[in-house]
């Protein structure tokens, strides 16, 4: 009877201690993120901060458990800022230059250059332009199995803005949300998905 | 010499074929098939040798009594052993970082000076990259062998791992986002899989690197740095604990393999 109590106040213990080793080692490597890295052209130290969801998809790579990733998505969507105007749809052209582009908020980039989509580093979009990323899906035809509906480029336009609303941890960015891309820019975007008349649904 | 030019000439035109078409895998496979027995990294080796055995600095002292982990003055696989844990400073150090200790301890040169200048460019070569190519070469061959051991090792390991899943900057980006997939690219370039130990390996005993698109051999800490760059990051401080933990954490996913660099890169 002793030796099981004891054995089971060490394995608590011991877990207790693990679990705080693990805390010890988030806070030390949040300490050693802010005191290492430092400005450089327009890319500040204090990027390093991490908002809730950054600090949550960190902690869990990127794997939340369920309740907290719905509560991310949902925190996410709250925030969402929908055009002014209610339209969606920007010009496709000026979509595909900004989808070239993988310009933007580098330290060697200037805060006067607009930045790009960055679009065809992750995904397939145009069957023109075969040097494409595929880190993200083919969006190859986007709008020929979709349509161009109010529904499908209001939905669009939100995962540009936000894709996080939909999918706490994804790799994308959150164009709009984040200040990368203008509201026009994303119109544009959302254009270049779904227009008939854009390289994606030729 | 004129083996010299004509390897550069050759290595130009290569490069201009390379960047007119898509730089796709097979290409640069058949190119660093082409130059194999010749890599240009080999004069920034040599010129790091030179620096070696140069006395230089207020002590007017060479590096040859510099202590990489295995004693004083052996270079010989060192580098495959590296990060580690060295007593003396109380550290766990990278290679840069090591280098930083030898030249300040043994050369008296201001550590400001040597962080100055910490990568080549186009109109000066860095003493410090020069040195850790030299040092890299004389562990071609030799197994990776990282150690997690010392507790201060294994702490390294443990905040490395966490740094490589760090995401922030306006992209939420972390290394993990583009490196922790298999079989995916940006554009044209496939990348490594980190959590895979065949990716992981062969990707990081390939650097550091001549990079042909630049005409210069990058350090491993240059890799890093440039990888925070694209990341959206601010910049990472020259041999800081946060850039040699993350290191630490790569070397040990290479363990097993033959070190195999300075490599060659489009």
């Amino acid at each position: 009877m002793n030796a099981k109590w004891i054995i089971g106040a060490a394995a608590a213990l011991t877990a207790t201690s693990v679990m705080a080793a693990g805390t010890n080692l988030d806070a030390k490597t949040a300490e050693i993120m802010k005191r290492d890295f430092q400005d450089k052209g327009i890319a500040l130290a204090s990027r390093v901060n991490q908002d809730e969801l950054q600090t949550m998809c960190s902690k869990y790579v990127d794997k939340l458990p369920v309740k907290l990733k719905a509560k991310m998505e949902a925190g996410q969507l709250a925030t969402m800022k929908y055009p002014a105007d209610g339209k969606y749809m920007g010009n496709w052209k000026a979509g595909e230059t900004l989808a070239q582009s993988g310009k933007g908020m580098t330290w060697s980039d200037k805060a006067d250059e607009p930045a790009g989509g960055n679009c065809y580093n992750c995904h397939q979009l145009s069957v023109k332009e075969i040097a494409y990323g595929t880190i993200g899906p083919s969006l190859l035809k986007y709008g020929v199995q979709r349509g161009d509906g109010v529904a499908t480029q209001r939905h669009v336009y939100e995962h540009i803005y936000n894709a996080k609303a939909f999918q706490a941890c994804a790799n994308m960015p959150r164009f709009g949300q984040m200040n990368i891309l203008t509201e026009s820019q994303i119109k544009d975007l959302v254009a270049l998905l779904l227009d008939p008349e854009s390289p994606v649904n030729k | 010499m004129n083996s010299k030019i004509i390897l550069v000439l050759a290595l130009a035109a290569s490069a201009a074929a390379i960047a007119g078409e898509e730089t796709d895998s097979d290409k640069i496979a058949q190119y660093r098939e082409m130059i194999s027995d010749g890599n240009p990294a080999e004069f920034d080796e040599m010129r790091g040798a030179e620096l070696w055995k140069t006395a230089a600095g207020p002590n007017h002292a060479t590096l040859q009594q510099c202590d990489l982990g295995k004693g004083p003055g052996v270079v010989k696989g060192a580098y495959a052993a590296l990060p580690r844990y060295f007593k003396d400073t109380n550290k766990v150090q990278d290679l840069e970082s090591r280098l930083v200790t030898c030249m300040t301890t043994l050369q008296g040169m201001p550590e400001a000076e040597i962080i100055a200048r910490p990568f080549s460019s186009e109109t000066k070569e860095s003493d410090i990259s020069s040195l850790a190519t030299y040092v890299v070469g004389q562990s071609k061959g030799v197994k990776m062998a990282v150690s997690v051991k010392h507790p201060k090792e294994k702490e390294a390991y443990e905040i490395g791992r966490r740094l490589f899943s760090y995401r922030a900057g306006p992209y939420d980006f972390a290394c993990s986002t583009c490196h922790g997939k298999s079989n995916v690219r940006i554009r044209m370039q496939d990348l490594p899989n980190f959590f895979v130990k065949k990716d992981a390996q062969s990707a990081y005993v390939s650097w550091p690197a001549y990079r042909v698109s630049q005409g210069l051999t990058r350090s491993f800490q240059w890799r890093l740095n440039d990888c925070y760059r694209q990341q959206r990051f601010p910049e990472p401080k020259f041999v800081s604990e946060a850039t040699i933990d993350l290191t630490l954490f790569l070397a040990v996913s290479a363990n097993g393999a033959d070190y195999a660099g300075p490599g060659l890169k489009r």
